[in-house]
């Protein structure tokens, strides 16, 4: 099947087969291999990119049900050279270790505060359930998340 | 905090960098996706490797039709263990026979005839994409009689059903260590006791879980038999080795590369079936072979952790002061040995004595079986976690029953800081430490006294929501090892590390290291060492790592041996390339070198100030070669194999403040303190950052993960839905103090600290939840202390106690006035298979 997606601001059109899913799109056919598999059933998170504007797991659609949409990946978030607000925020507070999980850890943190600019610790932490990292303990990613939503740079 | 000992460091280091909370080097290219895991690496013409997997725990393997898989699309070949069994050189490798008479069944990428676990690959499938090698492996078509399967440690310790048949047995080996002052010393310490405490605990089977899954790619030269192999792993200099000899190849046509790893936790501390495949088909085929493993594949085919059960006895006289320690354990090695699956009990073997001041009278010993399960190997922490949580428990069991505080109870057994550097009962010297000061300061940060007042206000009868504080005061013994040490425990690799440090011709520095960071920030710390010590700036100093063909020598990272040893090598190859500078300086300034000051990057002569040189002019005439003097090699690089002296002791104290809930067994963590002394600390950014992770891993343990096998041997957690790797939601902020106490072992004063907060938190969370159920009788509670858990220690407190106990091994009759027993329940299924 034929699908054409916005990549990063930039347009694909490829033949798909119906059962390949989005995150195997992006990194095998596309070839942006940031976005990251860490489990095979939705658990992880390591696949989160932004689809319209919103975080997904890419792992739960297939690439088919993508088409037409605007993709947004973690390849795409620095721009001119300087890092996102909420990756340089993840360098400041060491919010990251093997960095397996931070791509998609990055863009459930991007999303969050576009939704909610002024979360609560807690709510930082609810936010995250649904991405899993085995190195920081979240310690870190979570005092990065609100440092970010203090400095007021990531909501738009 | 305090510094109790002055570090011995080399007088022209300055410390601009060490010590510094500087940002992490590594992290832009992790954090725009630039980096590339081993799953990402695009290799042109690759085949795809796909495992067909046993989902028998035990059967023999009667045939294998793998016809209609070879006619599926895509498909290039289907091997089974019996194809490819000429293809090995060598079994795959246990580098640990820890006894002369170890039992090491024959362990082949491909089970020959038996598979003796669920995951345990019985064909490989070869096709032109992943999806079809995974749509054939549906495909083969295995006839299996399926055999018993043996999940629990005692009834594998009966050889009820023997998994391995040419063994006999299901006894791997066991290893003692009994140090006595003079024999009999240990019976009559407990003869004579005051007190005793009998404990029995359960260190439930754990998945590794590194976000990233295993992926191979091998990718063999077109001629001459050249071989490189991409792994993610976290020992690519152990992988050339062993893979060399497995599959009989050249060592020096072998080149591993580690590109960037998602983490280990001891979980690619291995040489797996994959690897050994991927190497051995594309060298067949001549075309590169990858696979990438899926997280359910990476549950069972992947190293699991612990898996042991303990039996812990202290002695103490009327004041609580241990007289003797002794340890009966069950080490469950899963079906196969894999690298260092024997060793890791023997890890632990020596610190179940903790933190404390004991007499010669020390009697442990492992019996290790085998079961068919996933192999264990190495987890975060390896052995030293479980030791650490059986005599914290066993400490607590103790002040139980003593009636005094906890904490008051380790002080008067703490080794005194006067002691250090201490020699102990085993005869290994402990470089330095403060426990009393770490412990202090522990309780300082968790409001000790406060929260022991809240709970005599809030733990009162009938009350549902009970507060507790736990006390865990731990040692991590690490930086594995001298390496006469490692051979006195059969260990067959060494304990040292190698270092490069080049001088550019620019005054750039290029540092090679042996180590194999996948997430603990080496390039970062390493060049801050070198910074200070050359007195140049970081950012003009490039480490390099993880590919053989760039750093040929290294023993590679795991049990936190990284800074003590591979750091420390970085810094003595740098007083080695900074003494052949000052050679040529003295040459150059016609000075007498021991006249020669190296400060801030710059060599002058005492006295004359205005005689100085500084390193980027002795880097260019080095590389010129124009006036050196006599004899002298032309460039400024050298080269340390650094073997430590000792092993690293890093310590500390954590402590635990929970919540229960009586009604609902729900375990609310309200803060969490852990207080670590790694010595000298290069980067506290990146130190806060392994206690962090590690004390979470710790805590997951102790609340949350379980590897649960049913009866027949299914691995029921086999993906992350279902095992409870904890998310943010579920874990506590942190609350970190630290003390500093340098080692005098190294010149940094260093320590390891990557498994510290793992191996000091289980026990801390346990002690403080059984210290908030003390007024409901209860004394234990299982790990993981999941609701269910702790609402069954809470409602069967009083019958738990009457038939919990019981002896692993032979205990000898205790004659002591005041005995207790508790601890875990000797369930059928250590793994708590639905019961």
């Amino acid at each position: 099947m034929e699908i054409t997606v916005t990549v990063n601001g930039a347009t694909h059109t490829d033949d798909v087969e119906p059962r390949t899913l989005l995150v195997h799109y992006i990194r095998e056919q596309v070839g942006l291999t940031g976005t990251n598999i860490g489990c095979d059933t939705s658990s992880c998170g390591a696949c989160t990119i932004h689809l319209d504007g919103e975080s997904v797991k890419s792992c739960t659609l297939l690439a088919v049900q993508a088409d037409g949409a605007d993709l947004l990946t973690i390849e795409g978030l620095a721009t001119d050279g300087q890092l996102h607000p909420m990756q340089q925020a993840f360098m400041e507070h060491h919010g990251l270790q093997c960095g397996y999980c931070t791509p998609g850890m990055v863009m459930a943190a991007t999303s969050m505060l576009q939704e909610n600019p002024s979360p609560t610790e807690a709510e930082v932490r609810e936010g995250l359930e649904g991405n899993l990292c085995r190195c920081t303990g979240y310690h870190n990613i979570v005092a990065a998340i609100m440092a970010a939503a203090e400095a007021g740079t990531v909501a738009s | 905090m305090t510094v109790t000992e002055e570090p011995v460091v080399e007088a022209s280091a300055s410390s601009a960098f060490i010590g510094t909370r500087r940002l992490r080097r590594e992290d832009p290219a992790l954090l725009t996706g630039e980096a590339r895991f081993a799953n990402d690496l695009d290799i042109p013409g690759s085949l795809h490797l796909a495992l067909v997997r046993s989902p028998y725990a035990h059967a023999r393997i009667r045939s294998i039709d793998t016809a209609a898989a070879v006619a599926l699309p895509g498909v290039v070949a289907v091997y089974t263990g019996e194809d490819l069994k000429d293809t090995w050189a060598a079994p795959m490798p246990c580098a640990w026979p820890v006894t002369e008479d170890m039992k090491n069944p024959a362990h082949y990428p491909l089970a020959i005839g038996k598979a003796a676990y669920v995951g345990d690959g019985v064909a490989a499938v070869l096709a032109t994409s992943d999806v079809a090698a995974r749509d054939a492996v549906e495909a083969v078509d295995v006839d299996y009689e399926p055999l018993e399967a043996v999940i629990d440690l005692e009834d594998a310790l009966s050889n009820r059903v023997v998994i391995h048949d040419e063994l006999g047995t299901n006894v791997s080996y066991t290893w003692a260590l009994k140090v006595e002052e003079s024999e009999g010393a240990v019976d009559r310490a407990f003869a004579e006791a005051a007190h005793t405490v009998s404990e029995r605990y359960v260190q439930q089977r754990l998945l590794p879980m590194a976000m990233e899954p295993r992926a191979v790619v091998s990718v063999p030269q077109p001629f001459g038999g050249d071989i490189t192999l991409y792994s993610a792993t976290q020992i690519p200099h152990i992988l050339k080795v062993m893979t060399a000899i497995t599959l009989g190849i050249p060592e020096h046509q072998v080149r591993v590369v580690a590109p960037a790893v998602g983490g280990g936790f001891g979980s690619k501390l291995n040489v797996y079936a994959e690897e050994l495949l991927c190497m051995a088909l594309s060298r067949r085929h001549q075309v590169p072979v990858r696979w990438n493993e899926t997280r359910s594949e990476n549950s069972v085919a992947t190293i699991h952790g612990r898996g042991q059960i303990q039996q812990i006895d202290l002695a103490a006289d009327a004041d609580g002061k241990l007289t003797a320690v002794r340890v009966r354990l069950i080490g469950d090695m899963g079906a196969y040995l894999q690298l260092v699956t024997p060793g890791v009990p023997l890890l632990g073997g020596f610190l179940y004595a903790g933190v404390y001041d004991i007499p010669t009278a020390y009697d442990f010993e492992c019996t290790s079986v085998f079961t068919t399960m996933t192999p264990t190997d190495a987890y975060r922490g390896a052995g030293r976690p479980e030791a650490t949580y059986a005599i914290e428990r066993a400490m607590d069991a103790l002040a139980r029953q003593l009636d005094v505080d906890p904490l008051e109870l380790r002080r008067r057994n703490f080794i005194p800081k006067e002691s250090y550097p201490y020699t102990a009962w085993s005869g290994l010297v402990y470089d330095s430490g403060d426990h009393d000061l770490a412990a202090t300061e522990a309780a300082r940060l968790a409001d000790y006294e406060g929260v022991r007042a809240r709970q005599q206000t809030q733990n009162v009868e009938g009350a549902t929501k009970r507060l507790g504080i736990g006390v865990s005061s731990y040692f991590e013994m690490c930086g594995l090892a001298p390496s006469r040490v490692l051979a006195s425990l059969n260990y067959s690799a060494g304990g040292w590390e190698a270092a490069t440090v080049r001088i550019l011709p620019t005054c750039k520095v290029q540092v090679v290291t042996g180590t194999a960071p996948h997430g603990q920030g080496h390039e970062t710390a390493w060049s801050m060492i070198v910074a200070d010590k050359l007195g140049i700036d970081p950012d003009d100093v490039d480490v390099l790592h993880s590919d053989t063909a760039i750093s040929p020598l290294g023993l590679d990272t795991y049990g936190s041996r990284s800074l003590p040893v591979g750091g420390v090598a970085v810094a003595m190859a740098c007083d080695k390339v900074i003494n052949k500078a000052k050679q040529i300086a003295a040459h150059q300034l016609e000075a007498n070198a021991d006249d020669l000051d190296f400060a801030g990057g710059t060599f002058s002569v005492q006295g004359s100030p205005d005689k100085e040189l500084p390193l980027a002019a002795i880097a260019f005439g080095a590389f010129t070669a124009h006036n050196l003097p006599d004899g002298m090699e032309p460039n400024l690089e050298a080269h340390v194999t650094y073997d430590p002296p000792n092993f690293s002791w890093p310590f500390g104290t954590h402590m635990c403040v929970v919540e229960v809930d009586t009604e609902t067994g729900s375990v609310d963590v309200q803060q969490y303190v852990a207080v670590d002394d790694c010595g000298t600390q290069i980067n506290p950014l990146i130190v806060d950052g392994q206690v962090h992770g590690g004390v979470i891993q710790g805590l997951a343990q102790a609340l949350f993960e379980e590897a649960v096998y049913d009866s027949e041997g299914n691995l029921k957690t086999s993906t992350l839905a279902e095992y409870l790797v904890p998310a943010a939601s579920d874990v506590p902020s942190l609350t970190l103090g630290h003390t500093v106490t340098p080692s005098p072992t190294n010149q940094l004063g260093v320590k390891g600290v990557g498994e510290a907060g793992t191996i000091g938190a289980a026990p801390a969370v346990i002690n403080a939840i059984v210290d908030a159920l003390k007024g409901l009788g209860v004394t234990n509670v299982p790990m993981p202390a999941s609701p269910f858990n702790v609402w069954k220690a809470i409602h069967g407190a009083a019958a738990a106690t009457d038939t919990a106990g019981t002896a692993v091994g032979d205990h000898p009759g205790v004659t002591a006035r005041t005995t207790t027993s508790g601890g875990d329940e000797a369930v059928a299924n250590p793994a708590g298979d639905e019961s």
